[in-house]
């Protein structure tokens, strides 16, 4: 499917504009949403017009959120925000016609209203998926309503304009995919191949790259401009290390060796501690978590990497720098293999030294 | 029993020179390389900017020791023979003959030490993966630079790893591939200083003036 063109958000009722008058914003508060938008969207302030003007013409785009391998967590994030935020506005007004969490529809009646959307609004609405996909054995392992994952997704997301994936097991697989991976689960791109999908990788998503991203999409009618691994380049475009509230003490030298010593006290880097924040992709620095209140980092924990394909699998030791070298003992760290090899070379000369001292042979023979 | 022996000149100006350039590029990239990896000066103040000097050390570092590749490399086309590139090859049936020779004595099966006025079979053998190692080292050296450096450039000097490889199997093996270079190091010094007793061809010395002390057979 084609996103590259220009696109209509179809909708039953109304603008999202129309929707927070109703919820009680003012007008200040829907451009200081406008203006919050386009700062997450690392656009310059003449954006804020153009992005008011299509919340106020474009009709709320229709949006199913489907669940499979996952703990719900993307969903959590969004329900736990407090005040009207950006994650009220996908919750309360975007046009949902089915979450299964969140939604009061049960059984036949709430698979039926899926259907309908397909069936009503095919290349018009916004699929999210949460949680991996498993393809072992047919897709057997996660089924909804007698359907595997898989084939929903083939439906869902293949009927729609676009896809975006929510959180790093939709993208990437995430914690169902770590080895062994059971049950082979994927990402949305790599089951569902040449469909749309904007990856929002993180564990959980930010709510704020949602909305983002979907304002996005209703103000320029395309998906915002995509990284390697599919993710907007406005929320994983910059490094978590170079934008860190810590980085002045990394560069200083100051940083954090055991939890709860001075360096941790006096919020120094968490480096030596294995932040995986020179490793990883994402905004959390500049929007944080729950409405902006804090952030791994933030809070004393070094960054795991998540937002990171594979990042359970290849971002652990989350507590060590380096991953473990393949094919020795969990134990067994780079360092103390590196020591081993040069043990090893060091004590291969010293017998070779002493092996020639005994044969005595000290003089060239020929 | 001294031998009659010629003063030959193996090693031209530009080896020489890219040899103590690297060994100063890799002294110092060991060092600070450790420190990146595993900080274990701290710093007692804020004002201080360790690690940036640190890191900046490193990556310049890292500059000189590729341009000293390069030199060394065109110098394997342009230079004599003892530079050039065939010499870390075993491409003939002579080479090959050298270097099982050679690897018997450092075995103890030959009393007979490798002769030439260049490099030995094996030394040569050993510098090709020597320098597959330096150029991984560069490789992933770069790429984990374009992490933070965006661009065509970077995405061409090695940007372009990180679409196949995990960052942190890369980080892993720039940082093992440092344990295989000083295990070089120390076998390379070691193996040079015993051939310089056994041979007395003057190969310790040769890495500074030039010259070697070879017999008349091995000058043929």
């Amino acid at each position: 499917m084609d996103c590259s063109g220009k696109h209509d958000v179809v909708s039953s009722e109304g603008t999202i504009y129309e929707s927070l008058l109703k919820k009680g914003f003012s007008r200040r508060d829907f451009l200081k949403l406008c203006t919050t938008l386009t700062a997450t969207l690392s656009l310059p302030a003449p954006f804020v017009s153009r992005i008011a003007e299509a919340l106020e013409t474009k009709k709320k785009p229709i949006l199913v959120w489907l669940e499979f391998q996952d703990c719900a967590g993307n969903s959590e994030a969004l329900l736990r925000a407090t005040k009207p935020t950006v994650g009220e506005i996908v919750l309360d007004t975007l046009s949902i016609e089915y979450h299964e969490t969140i939604m009061a529809a049960a059984g036949h009646q709430a698979e039926k209203s899926l259907a309908d959307v397909v069936a009503n609004h095919k290349g018009n609405y916004i699929a999210a998926v949460e949680g991996s996909i498993p393809m072992k054995d047919g897709g057997v392992h996660c089924c909804i309503g007698g359907r595997s994952a898989l084939e929903i997704a083939r439906e869902v997301c293949g009927n729609a304009m676009a896809t975006i994936a929510m959180g790093t097991c939709a993208c990437f697989g995430g914690i169902p995919a770590a080895a062994p991976n059971p049950t082979e689960a994927v990402g949305v791109s790599a089951a569902v191949p040449n469909i749309p999908v904007v990856n929002l990788s993180g564990c959980p998503v930010n709510a704020e790259n949602i909305t983002a991203t979907v304002v996005h999409l209703l103000t320029f009618g395309t998906l915002p401009a995509l990284d390697k691994f599919n993710r907007p380049l406005f929320a994983y475009g910059k490094r978590i290390h170079d934008n860190c509230e810590r980085r002045a003490h990394f560069d200083a030298g100051q940083y954090v060796r055991r939890w709860g010593d001075e360096g941790h006290r006096e919020g120094w880097c968490l480096y030596e501690m294995g932040c995986k924040g020179p490793e990883t992709f994402k905004n959390c620095p500049r929007i944080k978590y729950n409405d902006g209140t804090n952030w791994p980092v933030g809070s004393g924990h070094g960054c795991i990497g998540c937002a990171e394909p594979a990042f359970w699998d290849r971002m652990t030791p989350f507590y060590e720098r380096l991953p473990q070298p393949p094919g020795f003992g969990v134990e067994a760290t780079a360092d103390k293999v590196g020591l081993g090899v040069a043990a090893v070379t060091g004590a291969a000369i010293v017998a070779h030294g002493i092996g020639r001292m005994i044969s005595g042979k000290n003089t060239r023979e020929d | 029993m001294p031998k009659e022996r010629i003063r030959a000149y193996a090693w031209e100006i530009p080896v020489r020179l890219t040899h103590w350039i690297n060994f100063v590029c890799i002294v110092a990239l060991i060092v600070t390389g450790f420190y990146i990896g595993n900080p274990y000066a701290h710093a007692y103040s804020s004002s201080q900017y360790i690690m940036g000097w640190i890191r900046f050390v490193h990556f310049t570092a890292a500059y000189f020791f590729l341009m000293s590749l390069v030199i060394r490399i065109y110098w394997a086309f342009a230079g004599n023979r003892y530079a050039s590139w065939r010499v870390w090859l075993l491409l003939t049936k002579q080479q090959w003959q050298d270097f099982w020779g050679a690897l018997k004595f450092y075995l103890f099966l030959s009393k007979h030490p490798p002769c030439a006025v260049g490099h030995t079979a094996i030394a040569g053998f050993t510098y090709f993966f020597v320098f597959i190692l330096f150029g991984w080292q560069i490789l992933s050296g770069f790429a984990l630079h374009s992490l933070t450096h965006t661009g065509p450039l970077w995405f061409y000097l090695g940007g372009w790893l990180t679409g196949m490889m995990h960052m942190q199997t890369i980080r892993l093996y720039h940082h093992m591939a440092t344990y295989v270079i000083i295990s070089f190091a120390v076998a390379h010094v070691y193996i040079a200083w015993y051939l310089t007793l056994k041979e007395r061809n003057g190969l310790m010395g040769s890495i500074f003036d030039g010259y070697k002390f070879v017999t008349g057979k091995e000058w043929e």
